[in-house]
């Protein structure tokens, strides 16, 4: 999968996100000349002078009328060197939890800023929710560097705040890239400006095109929830009894032994199948069903893991969530929590701490969570999770919390505290400490 | 098959799609596939013929191999089909030993419960006996061929997309969709369309399709038809009715890039009478598939926004 590169975007309202992205569409000549057309017809009919690249990609007529964004958008472009997959996720503050449905995929973030403003509140709650989700690195484009005469001196201040706030956040600088862009006029997105003769590093392009894009971590162990349990019990295939599912991390091979959980048996796979036939090895990403030599029973929701390193089985998760709901979280709210293929009842026992992302600064025992808020907070689940923390493996560290009446997504949960964020400690009188990274 | 990246003149930017993304898409739709099967009580695939809508059966075919795919497909006769297309079905169900669901737009029209459009176009028409059909056989999770690179408001369409009691798409009821742990939650009355083609391209469809050798109609490749010019498009005469008073008609090399309801599915001049031809010919085209042969998407710029929100595919 190396040649494909998952981003997200992110921005305030007015930063010209959906300007850029349009350009990026366009000087990699993604954009199809009727798309192009329908585009000029709509700018006309404006009265603009030039094309607005914005067009191509505000889908919705309601964000068309008001001129925002509101909603994630997929948009799709390819080079040469490689295939994107970029969410555009809207910057109006309400919003924001489409931030986190972008990011949660994303391999790499790019974060506008308008030179004439800098880094604002928007910005900085924005990389705290790229960091919180694990996205591995981020840009930060300081767009219309034309509206303040491409000057150094301005760029180079905005660089060094945002990557301050990236450090607090817990970014190597390797893993943070300032570029001056105008998206408008071009400069710097795709072909290199001559009007900013100072910045020496790549363009934004060229920096997609060239940086690692990393999966999961290569030594991770392996894990692979159930999804399906197939059995096909036709006279060509009578005992063919497979474990459908995607691998979450790591890889599994024939002759390997793995722990089945909640059930702790050991078992050894027998074959990893396909329906182009048996694959000496699957790796994570990789949607295969995996044969057992043993007969266990084994179904939906169960998780395979490393024998050597497994996850924690665990029924009281410490855990982060990003509320994305109108009404409020409450201390004793009972919910639903979707685990890699499972989903199970649960408590949401005590609210630990609310998050300040702008001052990177928390709050204890918070009375109530509300929309775009993150959280600390210790959740009971009727049955046990086999888990990991999330900053070690993104896809058994995170878990979905449902309204059990109507079904709506309420938050993005985190197993662990993925921010480094000081003032951390948990408030006293609370009971025993609760572990952080690793197994019992 | 194999599938090189052949590169068209002045089709760089393409090229490179070809390569290991395919992969990746599959095991992405694989897995949606097997997430519903293993959360819903009745899914089943729309069917059109369309080699988006074959590509589905077919990755539901690997998905659940080798066990028979655990849902049905639905297929919404307009009555306004190409005989390639219905033939074409007939022999893939019978092939992999599929359940086929029709619905036909006639009996609708036949009973009063639809009336004929005065241009006799009935792609607007299978609105009605999809949601009818949903409804009749209680079927909760619907799998559709669209993609995000298809048209704007498509761009914002979730892998899971809740529809309510009326079949309807709420952009602000969309839920947030976070890793890929998908929410297919929904309330009586309610289903969940399923999208497992949604981050692949026009493009990479057909390299998939070519490196698998997925089947598909034969009007998808160059052939010799009577076409007339309509709107700027190439219609050909069928049950849906012929050119009218000055269309003149003539003999042209054509192929079609999409399929759906005759009379306002439109030709493309072509000779890509093969898959590699085809992609070729997709990579080096400066016009989007729909923008060229679909005549139900250009009525406003907002068509397919409304068409969604109605509960269209």
């Amino acid at each position: 999968m190396g040649q494909l590169l998952r981003l997200a975007t992110a921005g305030s309202v007015d930063d010209g996100k959906s300007t850029l992205v349009g350009r990026l569409l366009y000087d990699t000549k993604s954009v199809l000349a009727d798309q192009l057309d329908a585009v000029h017809r709509a700018s006309v009919d404006r009265g603009l002078a030039t094309p607005d690249l914005s067009l191509l990609v505000d889908g919705l007529r309601s964000e068309r009328e008001q001129g925002i964004t509101i909603d994630v958008a997929y948009r799709y472009f390819a080079t040469p060197r490689r295939s994107f997959v970029l969410a555009d996720t809207p910057g109006h503050v309400q919003y924001t939890r489409n931030t986190v449905t972008g990011a949660s995929t994303a391999q790499l973030a790019v974060l506008l800023v308008d030179a004439r403003k800098g880094v604002v509140e928007q910005t900085r709650r924005h990389a705290a929710v790229l960091a919180l989700l694990g996205v591995p690195r981020l840009v930060l484009a300081v767009n219309k560097i034309d509206l303040v005469d491409y000057h150094e001196q301005t760029f180079v201040l905005i660089a060094k705040d945002f990557t301050a706030h990236a450090a607090a956040l817990g970014y190597q600088d390797a893993d943070v890239l300032s570029v001056p862009v105008s998206a408008l006029v071009g400069d710097n997105v795709v072909d290199r400006s001559d009007r900013t003769p100072w910045y020496q590093g790549p363009t934004l392009l060229e920096h997609l095109e060239t940086v690692p894009a990393e999966e999961e971590r290569p030594n991770a162990p392996f894990r692979f929830p159930v999804q399906y349990v197939i059995r096909p019990r036709t006279p060509e295939h009578p005992d063919y009894r497979g474990y459908a599912g995607q691998v979450a991390a790591g890889s599994v091979a024939a002759g390997d032994e793995v722990l089945v959980l909640p059930g702790g048996q050991r078992c050894r796979v027998d074959r990893v199948h396909t329906a182009d036939g048996d694959v000496p090895r699957a790796v994570a990403g990789e949607s295969v069903t995996v044969l057992l030599s043993e007969d266990v029973d084994i179904a939906r929701g169960d998780l395979f893991a490393a024998v050597d390193r497994p996850p924690r089985l665990t029924d009281e998760l410490d855990a982060t969530v990003c509320w994305l709901a109108d009404q409020p979280l409450r201390p004793g709210a009972r919910v639903l929590v979707k685990h890699g293929t499972r989903t199970v009842h649960a408590l949401v026992a005590d609210l630990l701490a609310r998050f300040d992302e702008q001052r990177l600064e928390s709050t204890a025992d918070p009375d109530s969570v509300r929309l775009n808020e993150i959280a600390r907070v210790r959740v009971r689940t009727a049955r046990p999770l086999a888990v990991d923390d999330y900053r070690a493996c993104r896809r058994t560290g995170a878990f979905l919390v449902m309204d059990p009446v109507d079904g709506s997504t309420l938050a993005a949960g985190l197993v662990g505290s993925p921010l480094p964020l000081p003032g951390h400690a948990r408030p006293a009188g609370r009971g025993e400490p609760v572990d952080g990274v690793g197994s019992s | 098959m194999t599938i090189h990246a052949t590169t068209p003149a002045g089709g760089g930017a393409a090229e490179s799609r070809t390569a290991p993304a395919p992969r990746a898409l599959e095991s992405e739709a694989i897995h949606v596939f097997r997430e519903v099967a293993g959360e819903f009580d009745r899914p089943v695939i729309l069917f059109s013929g369309g080699k988006d809508s074959t590509l589905l059966v077919w990755l539901a075919i690997k998905a659940f191999w080798p066990a028979p795919v655990p849902f049905p497909l639905l297929h919404v006769d307009t009555g306004h089909n190409f005989p390639e297309v219905l033939e074409f079905r007939d022999r893939l169900v019978a092939e992999h030993g599929l359940r086929l669901v029709v619905a036909e737009v006639e009996h609708w029209l036949a009973d009063g419960r639809l009336v004929e459009r005065p241009d006799g176009t009935r792609n607007p028409l299978q609105t009605v006996p999809l949601l009818d059909s949903i409804a009749e056989h209680r079927f909760d999770a619907v799998f559709g061929g669209g993609r995000r690179d298809e048209e704007r408001a498509r761009a914002k369409e979730r892998v899971f997309s809740l529809r309510n009691s009326f079949g309807q798409w709420e952009p602000r009821r969309q839920r947030p969709e976070l890793w890929n742990l998908y929410n297919g939650r929904h309330q009586p009355g309610e289903h969940v369309r399923v999208f497992p083609l949604s981050n692949w391209t026009e493009l990479d469809v057909w390299a998939y399709i070519a490196r698998e050798g997925v089947p598909l109609p034969s009007l998808y490749f160059a052939h010799e038809r009577e076409v007339f010019a309509r709107d700027g498009m190439l219609l050909t005469s069928g049950p849906w009715g012929g050119p009218r008073d000055g269309e003149a008609v003539r003999r042209a090399t054509v192929r079609y890039r999409t399929v759906g309801d005759g009379s306002c599915t439109g030709a493309v001049e072509s000779t890509a009478s093969t898959v590699d031809e085809v992609i070729d010919e997709v990579a080096a085209s400066r016009l989007t598939e729909r923008g060229a042969t679909r005549a139900d998407d250009r009525l406003s710029e907002a068509a397919m926004e409304d068409r969604k929100k109605e509960g269209y595919f």
